[in-house]
């Protein structure tokens, strides 16, 4: 299965992926209809992107009352039914993230569905902030990152000893 | 009928009045002139007397974008501060990246222009369509990021700025206006202009679509762009990696980095300045603006020094230079520390650097009183050239006062304005022209005073393949470089993008956005329209031919050391073939030939 990864220390606060999101879902420009949100910190000139995660255990799915959101058993991604969507927005006080949330009209819902398998965002973030990829494949990077950090230790404890 | 890329509504806010009206966008003039720089000029060219005083109520400042803001074009977030410049009386053109031009456009408004003058200091609020004016009261005197801060905290936390900073209020002749706190519109003084007007800032916010009028092709059109210019060696590749600053090494390795206020142009310790030590030293990260795909920003920290923990912004090449060989310093940490500081003032760092330079000149030969500078003003300390601009950025004292007016002002006060290195009073930038012939024409007949984004002739003359010492063919080169930036800047993305990008590819993205018919052509002949009507500003204004030139030491005193040893420049030998071909007469009046093939219709 493949997922959704972001790396906060590659982001260049570009928004780029916002507007290729924006555009994907709508065939507009208005970062206000994209599903993936670039945090701007600029005190201290640093760039934090957020998007669905796509939770296991998802709150937005549970709270909803009329099962508009359902996780897709298969891909991993919790899917919005527009047709049986209400528009209560419980599912958005839900989201321990914010990450499901309303458009610019301020009457639909909306959220990220990974593009149906081919992230428009990706495409568009040419420092590799963002990623898809499998599961195995992200968890092995992440460990060798740790790795290569801790062997830099290690060397330092070797020394430390002799 | 607009079908896309532009919004189609100027906003125009008059500070003695109070008075705020949206208007209609002349469609013709965007036809014509697209946004940005061409549209600004037209409608300044209109609106006001080419003579008027830069800092009196009767100039206007137009905040421009082009019909690519707010798209997903590549480097799409320029935004043009247009007016009549503070620093030489020029049609002044001065933009920066950032996120602003992109939220204007989501608020509604291709532009903004500014009129008249508040009595208080004031700062207009655009909230999704609309508008006020509120006291800046509390704000006044504050830093630009702080400004930006401040600004924010009372509108909205996402909204983005312009601010300027106190140097812009004190009416700094070189001063800048910044976008989002630390982006700069840098050159010509433009701070000065908004600060004369009382207003220390504007905060925009807006929920509307940005469209355009051929969808499918336009997204055809800037993925093939963004795919270039990802692979593109210098925008791609060398820019991400090293910014800007990754032309301090190849500038000075070709023998063209002015040093010493350009007593030389080759600078020994370039390396400990390079975009490569910063990177090792300084770097925390890179920054993109609005949809950019190179990310040249650079976000720098001082680690050790009395400057320790100064975070920002940059240095870009330019700053490195003007802070570092121009004043032959060598400290990378006084140079950054120096960077930071002209940010937060709201000061251009080409201009600055280049002062600081030009004072130790007339200290060192003893032109200045010692005593006028409180310290001793020495080529290569970096602890002098901080202390200046600091000086400068908070204009303490007669000294600091006379340093915030650039080089000219201040070689001119003792009697030595040779010692400007500059052309109609603007400071040049990091490329000797004696080394690289046709920067020295780019230069000269740059509309808004010497600069190197008025074509970036460098380009092709260094990284490309013409001779840089050569002087046959660049007259051609310049013109049709200058051509090309003034139609990318009325387009709205960066200069950046024409190290891979031709205007094949510029023209596509904008007439695929507008739905107007633009072909490479058509988009060069916008281009050439542009830049007539900014010399018809600049007849009007009282410049002539004379104007076009270099200081008398770019003309006359070889370079000493380095690969181009023994080089000057010869602007004879290209100026006149240049103004023909420009179709102008010898005293560079634009022909009335020229002017009816460019649909121009304007009185000379
Ligand atoms: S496209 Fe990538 S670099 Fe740009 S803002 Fe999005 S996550 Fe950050
Ligand atoms: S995967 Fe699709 S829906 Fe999700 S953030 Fe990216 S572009 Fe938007």
């Amino acid at each position: 299965m493949k997922v959704l990864m972001l790396d906060q220390a590659k982001c260049t606060g570009c928004r780029a992926c916002e507007y290729a999101c924006s555009f994907e879902h709508t065939g507009k420009f208005n970062p206000l209809d994209s599903r993936i949100k670039v945090n701007e910190f600029w005190e201290d000139l640093t760039f934090v992107p957020s998007v669905c995660l796509q939770c296991e255990r998802a709150y937005c799915e549970e709270v909803c009352p009329t099962s508009a959101l359902t996780k897709n058993p298969e891909t991993g991604v919790v899917e919005l039914n527009k047709e049986k969507c209400i528009g209560c927005k419980q599912c958005i006080v839900a989201c321990p993230w914010g990450s499901i949330k309303l458009d610019h009209t301020g009457k639909e819902v909306i959220k990220c569905d990974n593009c149906g398998g081919d992230p428009a965002c990706i495409k568009v973030c040419y420092p590799g902030a963002l990623s898809y990829e499998e599961v195995e494949d992200i968890t092995n990077v992440k460990v060798q990152e740790t790795a290569t950090r801790l062997k830099e230790i290690a060397k330092d404890l070797v020394k430390g000893g002799a | 009928m607009i079908k896309g890329g532009f919004k189609g509504n100027l906003l125009r806010v008059n500070l003695t009045t109070k008075e705020v009206k949206s208007e209609a966008l002349n469609e013709e003039w965007a036809q014509k002139y697209l946004g940005g720089r061409g549209y600004g000029t037209r409608l300044l060219l209109e609106e006001i007397d080419p003579k008027v005083d830069p800092l009196s109520e009767e100039n206007k400042v137009i905040f421009a974008t082009g019909p690519l803001d707010g798209t997903l074009a590549p480097s799409s977030g320029r935004t043009m501060v247009i007016t009549k410049g503070p620093l030489n009386g020029a049609i002044a053109c001065s933009n920066a990246g950032g996120h602003f031009g992109p939220a204007l456009k989501h608020a509604g408004y291709d532009m903004i222009v500014v009129e008249g003058k508040s009595a208080e200091p004031v700062y207009i609020w655009i909230n999704k369509g609309k508008v006020e004016i509120r006291s800046a009261k509390e704000i006044w005197g504050k830093l630009a990021d702080e400004s930006d801060e401040l600004i924010r905290g009372q509108t909205h936390p996402l909204a983005e700025t312009m601010t300027i900073g106190p140097a812009g209020e004190k009416l700094s002749r070189i001063s800048s206006v910044m976008f989002n706190g630390h982006r700069a519109s840098g050159r010509t003084g433009v701070g000065a202009a908004v600060g004369s007007k009382n207003l220390k800032g504007i905060a925009v916010r807006g929920n509307e679509d940005t469209t355009v009028a051929d969808p499918e092709a336009f997204m055809k059109a800037i993925y093939k762009a963004r795919d270039i210019l990802s692979k593109d060696a210098f925008a791609g590749q060398g820019a991400a990696m090293l910014g800007t600053a990754m032309l301090v090494n190849v500038i000075n390795g070709v023998g063209a980095f002015p040093t010493h206020n350009a007593q030389d142009a080759y600078f020994p310790e370039a390396n400990k300045i390079s975009g490569e030590t910063l990177r090792e030293k300084n770097l925390i990260r890179n920054e993109g603006c609005a949809e950019c795909p190179i990310a040249c920003g650079r976000v720098t920290v001082v680690k050790s020094g009395p400057y320790k923990g100064s975070i920002g912004g940059g240095p870009e090449y330019e700053s490195v230079w003007s802070f570092g060989a121009m004043c032959g310093v060598s400290d990378l940490d006084a140079v950054i520390s120096a960077n930071h500081l002209c940010d937060k003032y709201g000061i251009d760092t080409i201009s600055m650097g280049s002062t600081v330079a030009c004072a130790m000149e007339l200290y060192e030969k003893g032109y200045m009183p010692k005593e006028d500078a409180p310290f001793e003003l020495r080529f290569g300390s970096g602890e002098a050239m901080l202390k200046a601009v600091e000086l400068a950025c908070k204009q303490e004292g007669d000294f600091g006062k006379l340093l915030a007016q650039g080089s000219y002002r201040l070689a001119e006060h003792y009697g030595h304005p040779e010692l400007s290195m500059s052309a109609k009073k603007q400071e040049f930038p990091a490329y000797d022209p004696r080394a690289i012939k046709g920067m020295g024409l780019e230069y000269a007949t740059s509309n808004r005073g010497a600069c190197h984004v008025r074509g970036y002739g460098t380009a092709v003359e260094v990284l490309g393949d013409a001779d840089q010492y050569a002087y046959e063919g660049k007259a051609a080169i310049i013109k049709t470089l200058q051509d090309l930036t003034a139609a990318l800047d009325s387009s709205g993305i960066c200069l950046f993008t024409t190290f891979g990008l031709s205007a094949n590819e510029l023209a596509e993205m904008v007439s695929t956005a507008t739905g107007f018919s633009i072909d490479a052509q058509e988009f060069m002949k916008i281009g050439e329209r542009i830049w007539n009507i900014e010399k018809l500003f600049n007849l009007k204004a009282g410049f002539t031919r004379k104007d076009d030139t270099l200081p008398p030491r770019i003309l006359s005193e070889p370079i000493k050391t380095g690969p181009s040893k023994g080089h000057v420049e010869d602007l004879g030998k290209m100026l006149d073939e240049y103004y023909q071909l420009r179709g102008w007469n010898k005293d560079s009046v634009p022909t009335d030939e020229k002017l009816k093939a460019l649909e121009v219709q304007i009185l000379k």
